[in-house]
């Protein structure tokens, strides 16, 4: 059994039908990617592992969730503990405007019981090893997070994660506004941290779908269409609509 | 005759633009030569912290630090009460309420904004002034602490709509990172959004403070117009601009008096001046 399972996952905005049906396995410590065109819910599919559809006035969620076994649809789910558990990097890097050191220490200042400077300084250092961002700003810790450049702020908001010690990391698009070697170099920490933490991605750069994941899932209009093995999505998929996507005829 | 009509109709609006400076410089003008005129005869040091006003004694004495003590305290006070009920009513809106206690929350605000000072201060020296009298057993209710507490309900609609609007331009993408961390709602007002809008909501301060500190009518009612240097804040005093509006009708043109109001209105004129430069800096970080 799957770290992260869904069974017959509906999701509706209003009248709209956003996610229809989905049955999907994570396995731990993998990547799993999440291709298809724009709007067709991959991103609202993310959402729904670690509840932040919930912010959206409107939104019905039907089937079930599991991680760990436990369902998280359940009203009574703890989501603070959740989201501590399952993490989340976003399409545009957010730092808060705070100090490069206030941002990782956000979480165990918000979860922790009064930590001493010692272990805030030992967390930050953790954190930030982690993501490669030591060497670049260990001498600038108490800079503002904003005057970072993207890739840095982007790692820094990996580093902010890291510092909750999640179990599970949801990245949505998290290269859409980075160069090409900024990327790569991201890509390049994702596979540092598969060894580590379950990894989803959504993204709508097939390449970068085929180069990091090791499951990949197709979906369109809120359906999904073909799940399994990345080698297998993108060499001999089963699907005409998966087929026609990744070789470009719409998307 | 089209281009004609382009070359006129810019020049008129040229022209109105230009009147609004050139307003303001003449009054600043006349602000500064009348004003100006009361050094001759008296030190600026003794004027600005002289111990005693009596214009009318013989020769008049011109000490404005009761004044200056005055309008300071009850802006002071009014800025304890305003501003953390200001910010908390700002945070509510644009945080917390549902959509239609919003909508009646901010047209409360807007008409709040609109009821005259004079009306305001009519409504505390008939309701205001006796309570405080009794509460504190008091010989009489018109002291600065009255006046805080009406000036303060004429600073909040300036804090509130500005530290709202503050509030409401603060990223949605800082909210949502709070709130995938796993912050409660208010870990994310108090450590995120707060900070973020921090300039903002400085500004919404100062600009109410600014507010505040000119007003006249409600004090000049409201605060027993003792000028005398306040032992506490629920002594009667006189501030600045009640000076000037009480006495200019009697003052002798030409006067030593006369003048010295004027430059009673020239420290007004740097207050304000001052808190609106200050102002306007806390908006203008928030932008760079």
């Amino acid at each position: 059994m799957g770290k992260i399972v869904t069974k017959h996952l509906h999701l509706r905005y209003g009248d709209f039908h956003a996610l229809k049906d989905v049955n999907i396995s994570f396995e731990p410590k993998k990547i799993t990617a999440i291709i298809g065109p724009s709007g067709c819910g991959k991103s609202t599919l993310l959402r729904v592992f670690n509840r932040m559809n919930d912010l959206i006035e409107g939104v019905r969620v039907d089937g079930e969730v599991l991680i760990d076994g436990r369902n998280i649809l359940d009203p009574l789910m703890d989501l603070v503990a959740l989201r501590k558990k399952v993490g989340m990097v976003f399409q545009r890097p957010n730092p808060f405007p705070l100090s490069i050191y206030e941002n990782i220490v956000f979480g165990e200042r918000i979860h922790g019981d009064g930590a001493s400077r010692d272990e805030l300084d030992g967390i930050v250092e953790h954190s930030l090893k982690s993501v490669l961002l030591w060497d670049e700003l260990k001498d600038k810790l108490h800079a503002s997070a904003l005057s970072l450049s993207l890739e840095q702020k982007q790692r820094l908001c990996i580093a902010r994660l890291i510092a909750v010690k999640p179990d599970v990391l949801l990245m949505d698009e998290p290269c859409s506004t980075l160069d090409p070697q900024a990327t790569a170099r991201i890509e390049e920490l994702m596979r540092e941290l598969k060894h580590s933490y379950t990894i989803m991605i959504v993204t709508h750069n097939m390449q970068q779908a085929a180069r990091i994941s090791d499951d990949a899932g197709f979906m369109l209009l809120g359906e999904l269409i073909e799940f399994g093995n990345t080698v297998q999505i993108f060499t001999a998929p089963q699907d005409r609509r998966t087929e026609d996507y990744i070789t470009g005829r719409y998307g | 005759m089209r281009k004609f009509k382009e070359f006129v109709i810019e020049k008129l609006i040229l022209l109105c633009g230009l009147a609004s400076i050139f307003f303001v410089i003449l009054i600043f003008l006349f602000l500064l030569k009348e004003g100006l005129a009361l050094f001759k005869i008296e030190s600026p040091l003794k004027f600005l912290f002289g111990k005693s006003w009596y214009p009318i004694s013989e020769p008049p004495r011109l000490g404005i630090l009761p004044l200056i003590l005055g309008s300071l305290l009850v802006t002071a006070g009014a800025a304890v009460i305003s501003v953390p009920i200001g910010v908390g009513c700002a945070v509510y809106i644009a945080e917390v309420a549902p959509l239609r206690i919003r909508e009646v929350l901010k047209a409360g605000i807007e008409l709040l904004a609109a009821i005259p000072s004079v009306v305001l201060g009519f409504i505390g020296m008939v309701t205001l002034v006796p309570l405080v009298k009794n509460m504190f057993h008091l010989p009489t209710g018109l002291t600065a602490l009255s006046g805080s507490i009406m000036l303060a309900f004429m600073a909040m609609p300036t804090i509130v709509s500005i530290a709202e609007d503050a509030l409401y331009s603060v990223p949605k993408t800082y909210k949502e990172g709070a709130f995938a961390l796993g912050a409660t709602h208010w870990q994310t007002i108090w450590r995120v959004m707060l900070p973020a809008a921090s300039s903002g909501i400085l500004a919404a301060v100062m600009l109410g403070i600014g507010r505040v500190i000119g007003e006249t009518m409600a004090v000049m009612m409201i605060t027993g117009n003792a000028a005398v240097i306040p032992r506490s804040i629920l002594a009667p005093v006189r501030t600045l601009t009640a000076t000037i509006a009480a006495e200019m009708g009697e003052a002798v043109v030409g006067s030593e008096h006369y003048f010295a109001l004027f430059a009673i209105g020239i420290v007004l004129f740097v207050i304000s001046f001052a808190i609106n430069v200050t102002a306007d800096l806390c908006l203008h970080k928030k932008q760079s």
